[in-house]
């Protein structure tokens, strides 16, 4: 199964995707004569093997892409590309990463296009000598299968304010869209990054041009992407690195935020946003933001800072006074600088201290290593950076290795041995994993040695490592629907491979009834359904110990009982579709007065309050994901648990205190409204400002008594007969729950990772609950005057529906392609579909919004042939293809 | 929607085996190569396997119906080295053009005479695949290990190359091109970047590109190094008909690389292995019912679209693969979302 992606890709020996979540792009640019003396000396002086290491030490330091120009009036351009980047085909350290081509003489751009194997980003073409010239280039491009930089430049010159910007790129985009055929994405714009701070007023707005431009790009053009050459922005301090480091952090900042993709820098040298003297810090923004500036202010304020700076020269930066601090404090600014100098002697120093040199690397190396996490995840800091801040912490590690080593030898207690091995992972397609990982720290805690591929795990990955580590047991675990039949082709694939293992199999969406009848009939050696952690352990012991045999005959047993029952009482007696249609419930239409959203089209609501969204957390699921089920608050006096609940709520409310204070959590939503009606069936027709929008629903057919209904959601919306009526969807998602997993996956603690994790999930219903309150009582305002208790709210005693797409009242997953669609729902709030509709981050919710006061929610249970076929015809699509993603419905 | 295209959707084609392979079997001496025309050459011959479409065409003729016999839907025309480049060996790199045509016939020939004796084309068409060679120099290596940014050839004497060996294909006839075999990424680029300067100078004979990439060993990179996904990203702006890999591996070596193609590509995959790895004879020796047994496993598990054979490959290998895929559902080349 494969959906187009529309991420630009490029590659050099490896592919470079670049998604919405690879936050920024680092286009390496030392490799330029225009921009390193160093390197146009090499270069000139035909010292092309050094030239060479210039590039290496780039792509060392975390450049994704490197940028070549050769434009100088002293070099035979043309020949010098070819050279160069002949050379570095031949160096697969650099190769690996795409190569930018950078020249304003376009015959240099193709030379090196004709040494590439890769996919190359051309930099630049551009309008300034007219349309035609344009086009032709663009073609060129395309041909050699290229990217391309289009610099916001026309025959008038380059593009200064950001009207000029944005109207310029929109045109060169409708152009080669339009005439020249590239796709989208493989467009690139470089809107002019400027030089502030010049001491003429004229220049001073230029870095709020370039982002408020790019905001607005982005906007107009979504799937496009925007680099820019930062160093320009701080010409005017030329010769004094630390002001230049510290604008070019604080720029990035502020235009990553508005949409910046990628951009030329010094791979090695970015100074860390956090890290930046405050003071320095505070006039750089005031420069770039072009605040308190009138009569250049703020402009003159940096400069007199930067000549303290400068008078200070090399020694500024040569600042030793951290080394004064305690050993803790000194390991954790190593690791946050990347400063290799003393980590030797500092680690020494430490493991002399601790008791035990692991105790070295789990506190303060940990420490060290979750502030730098943290202010990646912020944004604060560049890979780059975070890759320097990895080689500390792993020479620290090379130095303590040996005597952890020892301390093994000399106490073999320390060498505890495992019970057995056993593989985890969240099948392919699937992003979700808490169920996973507290069955991975279950089973941790009670001596198995786990290994955990984490999600969107290939079949082959999986099996491959099964056998290559020799484990004892594999388990996968999936949450949405399409994830089952994954499942089956784990299985499939451990029978073809011959493979002893047994296989567990567990997540939210699995059974017993279904590991029964789809999955364990496709290997002999095993498969087990596992309900929840807790029976994992004795799942696992028994599957290791001498009840093997009997548990596996017993199971099997089991299931072939399951199976034959299931085969007898399954086939419940459906009507034929047609028939269920005309058995739909016809409501009063014709009293009814659908309320006109009061909001018109899609909003976005970005940084959403988390103190508002906290107030609506369902405590019910969050004790249930910890397997401690019961209402809630009665769970917190359950006569077994209630001890361990109260404790658990208090830990979870602190963090709650924490997230909401310490924003770990950003919380995107967005919505949308349009005119709707139905068409008397199950079709549901919106009128969105691009189109109309179809949305196909599906009825109960199962046999009913008389005078109940068979339901569809279509039912709740207007024939069109009748006037015109409405309906909405939203989709929220929590970002950054990644960043605090991480950091306590890193720091080895467990209970915090799930903790936040569930957490994560929780916020997120939390806020499609908030938001639909929003909804109900201003952004649609059909229940303008509703007044409901938290209580009533989870038992959903409001007027109005929210069903979700793959869930029982609509369970096909393929109308989120819709949704995503009407609400723009990737480039508006970042929520990403795999390839098996999984929202990414997991942490999202999407759903449509029905008003009708007698809507509610619904099972579609089983259908049959007779409504799949018409449904495929009405959705366009195969009818495999409809049933493989109906599979669980199906009768 | 081409013909190919609409059969393609409906299900898995069959392309034909290994050409070599099957001249081998014919024991050719010198003068058989040479014939008439050449008798006088100065330059030896034999192993010019391509110039026998124009020496001795009956023989190329009739290994392409021994395959359409067996049930390939698409042959390969007899042109793996009809390049002026490649020709050069031989010094016949004057002979290129006119290799492709007269290949492009011997194929058609064999169509024409299949389809006396069998049902109608329309309700089993067969297509000629304008085979394009790997060149026998390459752009992103150097030959010299002293002199890393040397080339033995430069980009534009390819595409001229190329350019030439298409105009042939096409004024012989050809359905679709096939750029095969790639060991070079940069190779196969200016093969589809003189595609696209031949068929915007000549709109009215537009074909549409069947690519097939090679793998060289278990690193899982071609041998100019790069990962099968960037080799798919480099070439996917040719925008081709069926993306593949052939050659260098035998089936069991190939799955996990068509498996990843099947879920990255945006367009048809295809697949054609040699007969195993060679024995230590360098002979290849899987049986017909093994290689098929492999192909018929990845079309049920839905990774392909078209199969055959490369090195070692026979008639017999041929038909065992029509057996195994018959009546399997292709793969569907991505889910089109419509409204």
């Amino acid at each position: 199964m494969n959906t187009k992606n529309n991420y630009l890709t490029l590659s050099g020996l490896e592919p470079l995707v670049v998604r919405p979540e690879s936050n920024f792009i680092n286009v390496g640019e030392r490799t330029n004569v225009t921009g390193s003396k160093k390197f146009a000396r090499l270069i000139r002086e035909n010292k092309y093997e050094e030239a060479l290491s210039v590039a290496r030490q780039q792509v060392e330091n975390g450049a994704q892409i490197i940028d070549i120009n050769m434009d100088d009036a002293l070099l035979d351009g043309v020949q010098a590309m070819t050279t160069f980047v002949n050379l570095v085909q031949s160096e697969p350290d650099i190769a690996k990463v795409p190569i930018m081509l950078d020249s304003s003489k376009f015959e240099i751009i193709e030379a090196g296009l004709k040494c590439v194997q890769g996919k190359c980003i051309v930099n630049s073409i551009s309008m300034k000598e007219g349309e035609e010239k344009f086009i032709e280039q663009a073609i060129i491009c395309k041909s050699y299968g290229a990217a391309v930089i289009v610099m916001a430049f026309d025959e008038k010159g380059q593009a200064d304010t950001k009207e000029r910007k944005v109207t310029i790129c929109h045109k060169a985009y409708k152009i080669l869209t339009e005439q020249v055929g590239f796709a989208p994405q493989d467009i690139i714009f470089d809107p002019n990054i400027f030089a502030i701070a010049t001491g003429l007023e004229e220049h001073n707005n230029y870095a709020v041009d370039f982002i408020e431009a790019i905001r607005e790009i982005k906007q107009l053009m979504p799937l496009t992407n925007i680099s820019g050459g930062v160093s320009n922005l701080s010409f005017s301090f030329r010769g004094n690195e630390a002001v230049r480091e510290a604008m070019h952090a604080v720029f990035l900042y502020h235009a990553i935020r508005a949409g910046m993709t990628m951009g030329i820098v010094n791979a090695g040298q970015l100074a860390v946003y956090d890290e930046i003297d405050p003071q320095l810090r505070e006039l750089c923004e005031d420069v770039i933001l072009n605040r308190k500036n009138d009569n250049n202010e703020a402009t003159e304020k940096l400069l007199a800072f930067a000549e303290t700076v400068k008078s200070e020269g090399k020694t500024k930066k040569k600042d030793d006074s951290w080394r004064k601090n305690p050993v803790e404090e000194r390991l954790k600014h190593a690791l946050v600088n990347g400063i290799t100098d003393y980590i030797d002697e500092d680690t020494e120093e430490a493991r002399l201290k601790y008791p035990r040199p692991l105790e070295v690397i789990e506190g303060p190396l940990m420490a060290g290593m979750d502030v730098v996490g943290d202010l990646f995840g912020a944004g604060k800091m560049f890979l780059p950076q975070v890759v320097k801040s990895a080689r500390v912490m792993k020479k620290s590690v090379a130095w303590l290795t040996p005597f952890i080593e020892e301390e093994k030898l000399t106490n073999p207690a320390a060498l505890s041995g495992s019970a057995g091995k056993i593989l985890l992972a969240t099948v392919k397609g699937d992003v979700h994993d808490i169920g996973k990982n507290i069955v991975g720290v279950v089973l941790g805690c009670n001596g198995y040695e786990i290994i955990d591929l984490g999600v969107m795990v290939p079949t082959d990955k999986l099996l491959d490592t099964a056998d290559r580590e020799n484990v004892d047991i594999i388990g996968v675990s999936g949450l949405i629907t399409p994830s089952l039949d994954e499942m089956v082709h784990v299985a499939q694939e451990m029978k073809r491979r011959n493979m002893k293992q047994p296989l567990l199999i567990g997540g939210a969406t699995t059974s017993r009834i279904h590991t029964a009848v789809k999955i364990a009939p496709q290997y002999d050696n095993g498969v087990l359904h596992v309900l929840d952690a807790s029976r994992s352990v004795t799942a696992v012991s028994s599957l290791l110990g001498r009840e093997k045999e009997e548990l596996l005959r017993k199971t099997g047993k089991e299931y072939e009982d399951l199976r034959e029952q299931f085969s007898k009482k399954h086939k419940k007696e459906l009507i034929p579709y047609h028939q269920a249609i005309t058995n739909k419930e016809s409501l009063d239409w014709s009293s009814y007065q659908p309320v006109k959203p009061a909001t018109e089209g899609v909003k976005v609501l970005k940084d959403f309050d988390l103190s508002s969204i906290a107030k609506y957390i369902d405590w019910g699921p969050f004790f249930i994901a910890w397997e401690m089920p019961g209402h809630f608050p009665q769970v917190l006096t359950h006569e077994k648990f209630g001890a361990e609940a109260t404790k658990l709520h208090n830990d979870a409310l602190a963090m709650v205190e924490k997230i909401v204070n310490e924003k770990w959590f950003t919380a995107d939503g967005v919505v949308g409204f349009w005119p709707a009606n139905s068409d008397n069936a199950d079709t549901v027709t919106v009128r969105t400002p691009d189109g109309d929008v179809k949305l196909e629903s599906l009825r109960q057919q199962l046999k009913k008594a008389a005078n109940h209904y068979n339901f569809s959601l279509a039912d709740f919306i207007m024939p069109a007969s009748y006037g015109h009526d409405y309906m909405g969807a939203f989709a929220v998602t929590i970002h950054n729950v990644q960043t605090h997993i991480d950091r306590f996956l890193a720091d080895m603690d467990d209970y915090n990772k799930i903790l936040v994790q569930i957490l994560g999930d929780r916020f997120v219903e939390a806020f499609a609950e908030c938001l639909h309150r929003h909804t109900r009582k201003e952004f649609w305002g059909y229940a303008s005057d509703e007044n409901l208790t938290n209580d009533e709210l989870i038992s959903e005693k409001y007027q109005g529906i929210r069903p979700a797409p793959g869930y029982p009242a609509c369970p096909d997953h393929t109308e989120k392609y819709k949704l995503f669609k009407m609400l723009n729902v990737t480039e508006n709030i970042g929520i990403r579909l795999t390839d098996h509709l999984a929202m990414d981050p997991p942490a999202s919710v999407c759903g449509w919004y029905i008003a009708h006061p007698k809507s509610h929610y619904f099972g579609v249970g089983k259908i049959d042939r007779t409504q799949t076929e018409d449904y495929a015809k009405r959705k366009g699509m195969k009818i495999e293809e409809v049933e493989k993603w109906l599979g669980t419905v199906l009768q | 929607m081409s013909e190919l295209r609409s059969l393609l959707n409906k299900r898995i084609l069959i392309l034909d085996g290994a050409m070599g392979t099957m001249i081998q079997k014919h024991k050719l001496k010198e003068e058989d190569y040479r014939g008439e025309r050449f008798k006088d050459w100065h330059k030896d011959v034999k192993g010019n396997n391509d110039l026998l479409s124009i020496t001795r065409p009956e023989i190329i003729s009739s290994i392409h119906k021994q395959y359409l016999e067996a049930g390939a839907d698409i042959i390969e025309t007899n042109t793996f080295n009809s390049t002026s480049i490649s020709q050069a060996d031989y010094d016949m790199q004057e002979l290129a053009y006119e290799l492709n045509v007269a290949a492009a016939k011997c194929a058609r020939a064999a169509i024409d005479e299949y389809l006396v004796n069998h049902q109608s084309p329309i309700t089993n068409p067969k297509f000629v695949a304008g085979a394009i060679g790997p060149l026998n120099k390459t752009l992103s290596l150097s030959p010299d290990v002293n002199n890393p940014d040397y080339r033995a050839v430069t980009f534009d004497e390819v595409v001229d190359a190329y350019y030439e060996q298409i105009s042939g294909l096409v004024d012989g006839g050809v359905d679709v091109l096939l750029i095969e075999t790639i060991f070079d990424t940069l190779n196969a680029k200016a093969a589809i970047f003189a595609v696209k300067k031949y068929f915007r100078e000549h709109p009215e004979n537009e074909k549409e590109i069947m690519i097939s990439g090679t793998i060289t060993d278990a690193s899982g990179r071609t041998l100019s190094g790069q990962t099968l996904e960037a080799f798919y990203i480099s070439i996917a702006h040719a925008n081709p008909l069926s993306v593949g890999v052939n050659c260098a591996l035998g089936a069991k070596e190939m799955r996990a690389h068509v498996e990843e193609l099947s879920q990255i590509a945006n367009c048809y995959v295809s697949a054609y292995p040699n007969a195993g790895l060679p024995n230590a004879m360098g002979e290849y020796d899987e049986a017909p019912e093994m290689t098929a047994g492999f192909l018929g496993e990845w079309a049920q598990h839905g990774f392909i679209n078209i199969v055959g054979g490369c090195c070692g490959t026979t008639p017999d290998h041929i038909r065992e693969v029509a057996k195994a895929v018959k009546g399997l559902k292709p793969r569907e080349a991505f889910l089109e979302y419509k409204d």
